[in-house]
């Protein structure tokens, strides 16, 4: 780092991009696109949203939710789901010990997390992928609990609201987990037969298995600024098609032009704003 | 080295090169009479590739998933089908060739298909763009699907993708919308949906047309969320450990259907499809036939409560 000065006075700032949310970092955190040092209970405060420069950065699962939710009220659902390795797969490292290292590193069990409760007193299920835990990549829990979120959705006559951040399908499940993806994309449509509203908020990044099912298959799909969203990965298309990709592609405002969401949203006007949407789809006499 | 043979059918090629050696020798010739010899290395050539065949490993079926001369969709379809009217586009943007459907019938009953197509030389192939689709591609197999439903026509599609191209108008169209709604329609389509794996069954380009109540394969295709040299190239960081990837994925047939995830496999002949477009057609078209006895005699609600619950049970969880 050509910043040793700096680092001097601010031992901490380096490990900024620490998994373990829960031990203690460094008061100072450097934003990723301006590089401003960000002090960190302010930054905080903003959401993970840098005060410079907008930056919104990436926001773990359950510091969204506990930010999303309203404090009372709130109920973890298919919290106990665990994932197994059904094909004993392994790579230059056995999935065993991945998963178990993605466990430790983020305090999950895997990387969805779904929760119900309210959203300024407006009832909702609402889940959200973490993508510390292995690129948010969908394996069979992941479908699992979704679908679980779904279900409590249609039983308590809610919208149901997920913020994707994922890589894609997770390989080390191989069919299992493409299988995900008609799996969750069966159970939205139990909810649009039940005219329960699904918003989908696409948060950076959102690839391959999760964006080619349930994140494009919102009543409403939103983005949060700036967020790479796509199919295919910029690589993989660059070496397919050998050009240079256009400037800006695959970013929310890319998607935006394409007609593929309906909205980007900063995520401070997130809640007032999802809030307002599914208060007009379904009015809360019209709910549970 | 016979381009149309893959390298571990190279010894088998050899044989088979001989055979015709002597077969030609013996048509120039009114004197030698050489079918003994013949019959002999004919002999030996099926013995050999029982044997090659009787222990291949997923990399090698992975390899012959994509042999240049397996059978394509439509070399079933003038096969297995009659009336075949090919009907084209997505009625919004374009027409993709790498996607074909129509209607036909088949043992009489009118049917919808629709397959993944590739070109069998380099001009088809790349008007075929490889097997890869377009989101256009999928509308139009979703508007194919949507139509037989309307008309009560039951849904077979074929299977034989790379994977959903991966390209800049690709992602400006919509690539991953075009997949997930097709998931979802084919999720409650109310009739009945027969998917086959007759090649590469590539991650969601593939699955974006086989959402089904009934999933087969074909021997020798493969299945897998991803390209054996896709995974080895991002888990062990070098495309060359494709080998590796393919065992690890379990992305053959038999395996599959072990799993749960795959409901039957169709035998090939001797030495793969490829060998013997014919007969494979013939077994193929008597699977699709006794399958969609079956999910037809089934009533619609019964036909999607079984949908929806095989949709549910797919997962590995502890």
């Amino acid at each position: 780092m050509s910043n040793s000065w700096i680092e001097k006075i601010l031992p901490s700032v380096g490990r900024s991009t620490s998994k373990k949310s829960n031990i203690p970092e460094g008061l100072w955190r450097k934003c990723a696109k301006c590089g401003a040092f960000l002090y960190r209970p302010e930054l905080e405060v903003n959401l993970d949203v840098c005060p410079k420069c907008d930056h919104h950065m990436r926001l773990n699962a359950r510091r969204r939710l506990d930010w999303f939710l309203d404090a009372e009220g709130r109920t973890e659902i298919a919290a106990e789901l665990e994932p197994v390795d059904r094909l004993k797969f392994k790579d230059s490292k056995k999935y065993k010990d991945r998963l178990a290292g993605a466990q430790k590193g983020t305090g999950e069990k895997d990387a969805l997390i779904v929760m119900k409760g309210t959203v300024n007193e407006y009832p909702v299920v609402a889940s959200a992928f973490e993508f510390e835990f292995l690129g948010g990549s969908m394996g069979s829990i992941v479908g699992e609990k979704f679908v679980r979120g779904v279900n409590a959705a249609i039983a308590a006559r809610t919208p149901y609201v997920c913020f994707s951040a994922s890589g894609g399908a997770r390989m080390q499940e191989a069919l299992f987990s493409l299988m995900q993806m008609a799996k969750t994309s069966a159970a939205l449509e139990k909810l649009k037969e039940q005219r329960l509203p699904f918003i989908s908020v696409l948060t950076d990044p959102v690839y391959g298995g999760v964006s080619a099912s349930l994140a494009m298959l919102g009543d409403i799909n939103i983005a949060e600024p700036n967020a790479l969203i796509g199919f295919a990965g910029p690589r993989v298309i660059e070496q397919t098609v050998r050009q240079k990709l256009p400037e800006g592609f695959q970013r929310s405002e890319f998607l935006l032009e394409h007609g593929a969401i309906d909205m980007i949203v900063h995520r401070s006007e997130l809640k007032n704003t999802l809030h307002r949407l599914m208060a007009k789809l379904l009015p809360a006499q019209n709910a549970a | 080295m016979n381009p149309n043979y893959l390298d571990f059918e190279q010894p088998i090629a050899e044989l088979e090169s001989k055979i015709n050696e002597l077969r030609s020798v013996v048509k120039d010739s009114a004197t030698v009479n050489l079918n003994d010899e013949i019959k002999l290395l004919k002999d030996k050539s099926k013995a050999l590739t029982q044997d090659i065949f009787s222990n291949l490993s997923s990399w090698q079926i992975s390899q012959l998933a994509r042999h240049p001369k397996r059978p394509y969709t439509l070399d079933y379809v003038e096969r297995i089908f009659t009336e075949f009217d090919e009907l084209h586009g997505d009625r919004t943007f374009g027409d993709d060739k790498a996607i074909i459907g129509g209607t036909a019938r088949l043992d009489g009953k009118p049917v919808v298909i629709i397959g993944h197509q590739k070109g069998r030389d380099v001009k088809e192939k790349v008007r075929r763009n490889f097997g890869m689709p377009q989101p256009e591609g999928y509308r139009k197999a979703m508007r194919l699907m949507q139509l037989a439903e309307r008309f009560k026509m039951p849904i077979l599609t074929f299977i034989d993708t790379p994977g959903a191209y991966p390209g800049i108008q690709a992602e400006e169209r919509g690539q991953s919308e075009a997949i997930a709604r097709n998931l979802a329609v084919m999720a409650s389509l109310r009739t009945p949906f027969i998917a086959t794996v007759i090649g590469e069954g590539g991650s969601g380009g593939a699955l974006a047309i086989g959402v089904c109540d009934h999933l087969q394969m074909l021997q020798y295709s493969t299945y897998s969320v991803i390209s054996p040299e896709g995974c080895a190239s991002i888990l062990w960081k070098s495309a060359e450990y494709a080998s590796d990837a393919a065992e690890a994925m379990g992305l053959t047939a038999p395996r599959l259907k072990e799993l749960g995830l795959v409901d039957q496999v169709i035998p090939e002949p001797l030495g793969g499809a490829h060998r013997d477009h014919d007969l494979m057609a013939e077994r193929l078209k008597a699977a699709l036939i006794e399958n969609l006895d079956r999910l037809t005699s089934l009533s619609e609600d019964s036909l999607m409560d079984k949908r929806y619950n095989r949709l549910m049970s797919y997962g590995a969880i502890g």
